[in-house]
């Protein structure tokens, strides 16, 4: 699905990846923890695409084309969507329209028609159901006034309409009640698929109760420092994470 | 993203810069007593309209030019260099009686802008009087609203036809004294359109006025008037456009509408003058005083504006609130890009017990455009329990632009509730990343983003032009994405 090979990037002047390697396969999921300030959030947005985020090094091919070479809604049509950690308000636009535009946009890419509105108000309607939201939520504008848990639902929500082939879920769980959590989880699972493939950015082990992943990767000072299985979260849980950086130092 | 990217995505077309190639007969450039006796019995003028013109002209010459207090920078103007008449048609012939004898060349030009003038083509519900220089060209519908006791001519033909009407309310609600533009306009308006609803006449269709420039060097001065009878009700709509031209051009009118008790005029605006070129050459200049009056009880009036067009904007439409309960309302959108300035905002006068009114205005600026909201919210000591909600939102595109806020409040009574809400904000890189995160192209993502901006605004806008202004909108800022 994608692989990484010795990432280096810069943010303001400032390198924050030094030789990141990962390789994630269809129908995976790998959670990524870490300290504070080890780059978690800047692979997120590097791997999007966000401007101001300097690639100095390395290689990302993701389904076989060279992510690094293409344009932010050229990875999103690809594929590759993120969750943000903090989910843009946009007022005065609903949030129909944008999954609606969101949908058609990437159909088009694909060389497919646009969706009719029926059957694309059907699709919503069914996914808005299963994430426990509310009809109104759609024509409320993005994000706008949403809690904390609703906004993260309701990228969830746009994952499950749009239907990503890797999803990338950054800091999903924070600023969740575990009712939230819990509705998060089961939409994230809900996406689980042989052909998709996820990556979970995030500080806490709790989430990984919920969403178990195949890998996990601890990264620390912008590399890969510890891969393992889902028992090394259990083993961050009791130790942390000094045991690990001692070694780095 | 980066500026010039920006700068970039907001590169505008101006589509309606073409020249119409015909014949007319244009006064030489200059202005004095002359000219306006000239303009006057060209006109065929009624004695007492001769002496209104020239009293605001010799006002008018012992007035200050309004660059000394707006926030606008523009060589000063020469008005011995414009001419102030210039009407499509050879000299010496009479006017089209009706729009069979109109020029095709300039049906063909109103067709070309989308205004088909012939009924059967017609937008259908729409009635519009057609502007071309300094006169109108025709008027569609005008037996269908005589049917219904609704006047809408030009207002030439209304001197001529009812001059009485126009005598009672003309200057009544922009005395010629106002302001350096209204005495200008006073002295030399050629024609603008008339709109008269009788009390309890709901006027059955929407009306609407075209305003073309054609002719170079020349001025546009129009003059429109519009009164509502106890209980009436009309909704009117003008529009305009100019060719590409590289020299500045002045379009100075005067709007007065006149609502009496119970009445309601909606007059919405969709401005798409020529704004010059990528370097600020040419383009209208465009210094207008809108003004209407809730003379009567539980009056309403509500202007709604869309201003992406013209060199230099400076206009106020504002509300007199004189009656008891009156209602005043403004909804704008103000779009600037390139060298583009725009001053403009509205003033609410509160004198009715009760009086409330409410102003939205959205203010987008891009490229180098400098844009000002300008408002004055004035409760007089008899307007008991007025109120007044603003709310003025400003969106920036790129860092060369600028956007300035002028509240201005005058609180002459204590029981008066006035609210004022403002913001600032950049165009959220985040919110584009997040947008085209989703595959959106960076284009559609900002139309969607300033369309949401605008939505309080579009909203009050007729239906049919709540789309035309939409895909205005989106032409000023269509553009190569860098």
């Amino acid at each position: 699905m994608i692989e990484i090979k010795d990432l280096h990037a810069k943010v303001e002047g400032r390198e924050i990846l030094k030789g990141l390697n990962l390789t994630i396969n269809p129908g995976e999921i790998h959670a990524i923890m870490g300290p504070n300030g080890a780059g978690k959030s800047t692979l997120s947005a590097v791997l999007a695409g966000r401007e101001g985020y300097e690639v100095t090094g390395g290689s990302v091919t993701f389904e076989g084309q060279d992510l690094l070479d293409m344009e932010v809604e050229e990875r999103a049509c690809a594929g590759l969507m993120l969750a943000f950690q903090y989910p843009v308000e946009i007022p005065g636009v609903k949030n129909v329209y944008l999954l609606k535009a969101a949908l058609n946009a990437q159909r088009k890419a694909r060389g497919e028609p646009e969706i009719e509105a029926p059957a694309f108000m059907q699709l919503v309607r069914e996914k808005l159901k299963f994430m426990k939201m509310d009809n109104s939520f759609l024509h409320r504008a993005v994000n706008e006034g949403f809690s904390g848990g609703e906004k993260k639902r309701n990228e969830i929500l746009q994952m499950l309409v749009l239907e990503p082939k890797l999803a990338i879920l950054d800091e999903i769980d924070s600023g969740l009640d575990i009712d939230a959590l819990k509705v998060v989880a089961e939409g994230v699972n809900s996406l689980r698929a042989a052909n998709r493939s996820i990556l979970m950015i995030t500080h806490y082990q709790r989430l990984l109760d919920y969403i178990v992943p195949d890998f996990i990767h601890v990264l620390a000072d912008g590399q890969i420092i510890k891969s393992g299985d889902k028992s090394l979260a259990l083993e961050l849980e009791e130790k942390g994470y000094d045991w690990l950086l001692e070694g780095t130092a | 993203m980066a500026s010039e990217e920006m700068e970039q995505l907001v590169r505008k077309e101006y589509k309606q810069g073409f020249v119409t190639d015909i014949e007319s007969d244009t006064l030489p450039p200059g202005l004095d007593e002359g000219v306006i006796r000239h303009i006057s019995a060209m006109k065929k003028e009624p004695e007492w309209l001769l002496e209104w013109r020239l009293e605001a002209f010799r006002h008018w010459q012992t007035m200050q030019d309004p660059q000394a207090w707006a926030h606008l920078s523009y060589p000063k103007i020469d008005y011995q260099a414009i001419s102030y008449y210039s009407a499509p048609g050879a000299k010496n012939k009479d006017a089209p009686k009706s729009l069979d004898e109109v020029d095709p060349k300039l049906l063909e030009t109103f067709e070309k802008l989308g205004i088909p003038l012939h009924e059967r083509a017609a937008l259908a519900g729409v009635a519009v009087d057609a502007v071309f220089d300094s006169v109108s060209v025709g008027t569609t519908f005008k037996a269908k609203l005589a049917e219904a006791g609704v006047i809408f001519c030009s207002i030439s033909e209304a001197l001529q036809e009812h001059p009485e009407l126009v005598r009672q309310y003309l200057g009544t609600v922009v005395p010629p004294t106002d302001n350096y533009y209204a005495a200008l306009n006073s002295a030399v308006f050629t024609d603008g359109s008339f709109v008269f609803v009788p009390k309890d006449v709901t006027c059955p269709m929407e009306l609407s006025t075209y305003f073309r420039i054609n002719a170079a060097n020349t001025g546009q001065f129009e003059r429109t008037l519009i009164i509502c009878e106890e209980r009436a009700q009309v909704s009117y709509l003008e529009g305009c456009t100019a060719p590409m031209r590289d020299e500045n051009q002045l379009h100075a009118a005067v709007v007065e509408l006149v609502a009496l008790d119970d009445a309601y005029i909606k007059y919405s605006t969709v401005q798409n003058w020529y704004p010059g070129d990528e370097e600020g050459k040419g383009g209208i200049y465009n210094f207008v005083t809108k003004r209407g009056d809730c003379r009567g009880d539980r009056a309403k009036i509500s202007w709604t504006q869309v201003e992406t067009g013209s060199a230099i904007t400076w206009k106020y439409p504002s509300c007199v609130l004189r009656g008891k309960d009156s209602v005043g309302e403004f909804y704008s959108v103000a779009v600037t890009n390139n060298f583009q300035q725009a001053d403009t905002g509205t003033k609410m006068i509160h004198l009715g017990e009760g009086s409330r009114s409410t102003i939205i205005s959205k203010g987008i600026s891009a490229g180098r455009s400098n844009q000002s909201y300008r408002g004055l919210v004035k409760i007089l000591p008899g307007a008991k329990n007025a109120r007044n909600f603003t709310q003025c939102d400003s969106l920036l595109l790129g860092d060369k632009c600028g956007a300035h806020t002028f509240p201005y409040q005058e609180i002459g009574n204590a029981s008066a509730q006035v609210e004022h809400e403002a913001t600032t904000s950049k165009i959220g890189e985040d919110q584009l990343f997040y947008c085209m995160q989703r595959g959106i192209s960076e284009e559609d993502a900002v139309n969607m983003i300033v369309n949401g901006f605008c939505k309080d605004v579009f909203k009050e806008l007729p239906m049919e032009f709540a789309v035309e202004a939409e895909a205005l909108l989106n032409v000023t800022l269509e553009g190569a994405v860098g």
